[in-house]
């Protein structure tokens, strides 16, 4: 079970890190990617514009399916990462190493709100059954 | 009825499967005053007696010689254009999608998604779209998503009226703002000064048709660098045939045009009763992911042997549902395999052919009948196979006149452009030797004749 414990979480399986300059990372876990498959495009959000909590912000296409994320805080985009752009794969091969997106959360609060690792886990057993 | 195989046992079998007293019961939820209507229809006739009353009507509408343009064009179709795409293969084949397509027809939609990137001289085409007023739409969809911002797209006045209509209707609903831009009193091509009026506002795109509605060529290299400069994409509206002999939308302007679709009847699609037809859409590469349709790509068995497949399937409706690149699920496919073959027949050489004598007819037309008293082009500059001529009575009279004589003169604009006053949009295809156009300009100068005596008296 790939569930880093010091990230917190979605139900909509992004994961989420609040990083040293109050920015807050964000990608899409193993669980994810493993169940999408091969990934070949990342369109990521545009950079300056704001999303509420669960707004979808971006999209992931693998050969089967093209699924939305969504902002697992409110807030403006800072950061995209362009490298995902030319190399998709990078998601599949490390998903906590490939940040789709840096947001920077107008409500600190909401990020304690998200699921820990352990209700992670909890969450994609339950779905798998 | 003899086509359905059904005994009466079998029907009684099949109802008490599911528990059905009877077949009406199947269809209570329909309210009782929608059910049985009682429809007028003449007594059933036999194929025979079906055949000679088709034949008789026939024969009473007649052939017409005609100069009608105006979206649609009459051009000559090969013989062996329809009888390969009538063959069973192509003609009764499935709904060709992934699973149940076979490799003959995804190689022709490969073969045909070639020949159109050749002919636009753009990256990436689809196989095809319902007509080329939605291709259009769909067009400017693709456009407002890939900008994810500007929602205003500018559309000449110059571009088909229809065209516009239903660009409208596919967008007003879809917070997408369309404005129109006016064109030259001279030239009859959009107003170059009238886009100063945008310098500094968003706008997600700017439509540029090749040749425009009245038949005129537009400044297209200074639109698509004007779109260009104003982070607007440069949407072509194009002519196929037209785009053999002209500088295709990917040569427009510094870096070409973004997408371009158009109406790919003229490729070996007979005009018909208006359908049906095929809209083609062709995008740069870097847009690929937006544009709606199915993509065929090629590929490789796992015994390394050439295959080919629908690709990027994962924008289309059955994946991405309501967030999908298009709503529009039509296929054409019969047509434009009757075009691929076209296309195939005449070449690149052909085609341009084709183009060079559809200009030289307009050309010859147009000297014939300008030399008429009262009958003057309307706009000067080029124009491709066809062309606006003032009159000196309403188009419409005219058009009466000689479909008596079985000629359609061309298309009454007065409707679409009254300020036009009395104007006919005539066009001239390959179709047309010289002794129609003989005929044309001399029933046009009988129909005119009375007025003119009128006039000096």
């Amino acid at each position: 079970m790939n569930v880093p414990p010091a990230l917190r979480y979605s139900d909509t399986h992004e994961w989420a890190r609040l990083e040293g300059d109050g920015t807050v990372s964000v990608g899409i876990t193993w669980h994810a990617q493993d169940r999408l498959g091969d990934l070949v495009y990342i369109e990521v959000p545009p950079l300056g514009k704001s999303f509420e909590k669960g707004q979808a912000c971006a999209v992931v296409e693998s050969v089967k399916a093209a699924s939305d994320i969504y902002a697992p805080v409110s807030g403006q985009i800072e950061a995209v990462n362009a490298e995902l752009a030319s190399s998709p794969e990078k998601v599949n091969e490390d998903a906590y190493a490939a940040w789709m997106f840096r947001i920077r959360p107008s409500d600190p609060g909401q990020l304690g709100s998200l699921l820990s690792a352990a209700d992670y886990e909890k969450l994609i057993v339950a779905e798998d059954h | 009825m003899p086509f359905i195989p059904h005994t009466e046992d079998d029907v009684r079998a099949m109802l008490q499967s599911i528990g059905a007293a009877s077949l009406e019961e199947l269809f209570d939820e329909i309210p009782p005053d929608l059910r049985n209507i009682q429809l007028e229809m003449p007594s059933a006739q036999t194929e025979m007696q079906v055949m000679r009353l088709m034949q008789q009507r026939a024969q009473a509408d007649g052939e017409y010689l005609s100069f009608l343009g105006g979206g649609a064009y009459e051009h000559h179709i090969p013989a062996a254009v329809w009888q390969i795409a009538t063959r069973g293969e192509f003609y009764s084949a499935y709904t060709p999608y992934q699973a149940e397509a076979s490799q003959g027809t995804l190689q022709v939609l490969f073969e045909y998604q070639t020949m159109l990137a050749s002919l636009t001289g753009l990256d990436v085409t689809n196989a095809s779209m319902y007509d080329g007023a939605s291709a259009l739409a769909e067009a400017v969809l693709m456009a407002v998503r890939l900008q994810r911002g500007p929602r205003r797209v500018l559309a000449p006045a110059t571009l088909s009226p229809v065209y516009r209509s239903v660009v409208r209707a596919i967008v007003s609903n879809q917070d997408i703002e369309l404005i129109e831009l006016p064109y030259t009193p001279d030239g009859g091509t959009t107003s170059l000064d009238s886009l100063a009026r945008w310098d500094g506002e968003p706008v997600a795109a700017l439509i540029i048709p090749q040749p425009n509605f009245f038949g005129a060529l537009e400044p297209v290299h200074k639109l698509t660098d004007w779109a260009r400069a104003h982070n607007a994409l440069a949407v072509g509206v194009i002519n196929p045939v037209a785009a053999a002999l002209l500088q295709p939308p990917g040569a427009w302007g510094e870096k070409g045009c973004d997408i371009a679709v158009g109406e790919g009847q003229p490729l070996g699609v007979p005009v018909a009763g208006g359908g049906p037809y095929f809209g083609f859409m062709a995008c740069k590469q870097a847009h690929v992911r937006q544009m709606p349709g199915r993509i065929v790509g090629q590929t490789a068995d796992t015994d390394g042997k050439r295959g080919f497949t629908l690709t990027l399937q994962a924008r289309e409706q059955h994946i991405r549902r309501s967030k999908a690149t298009s709503n529009i699920c039509t296929n054409q496919g019969l047509a434009v395999t009757a075009a691929t073959i076209y296309m195939a027949m005449l070449g690149p050489e052909g085609l341009k052919g084709v183009a060079q004598a559809c200009h030289a007819n307009l050309i010859a037309l147009l000297q014939r009948v300008t030399a008429i008293d009262g009958v003057q082009r309307r706009f000067t500059g080029p124009a491709f196979h066809e062309s606006v001529i003032s009159l000196p009575v309403p188009a419409q009279e005219l058009l009466e006149r000689l479909r008596d004589d079985r000629i359609l003169a061309g298309l009454d604009l007065s409707s679409d452009y009254p300020e036009l006053g009395n104007a006919l949009l005539v066009c001239a295809t390959e179709t047309k030797d010289e002794s129609d156009l003989d005929r044309y300009a001399q029933e046009l100068r009988g129909a005119l004749a009375p007025i003119e005596r009128t006039a000096a008296a």
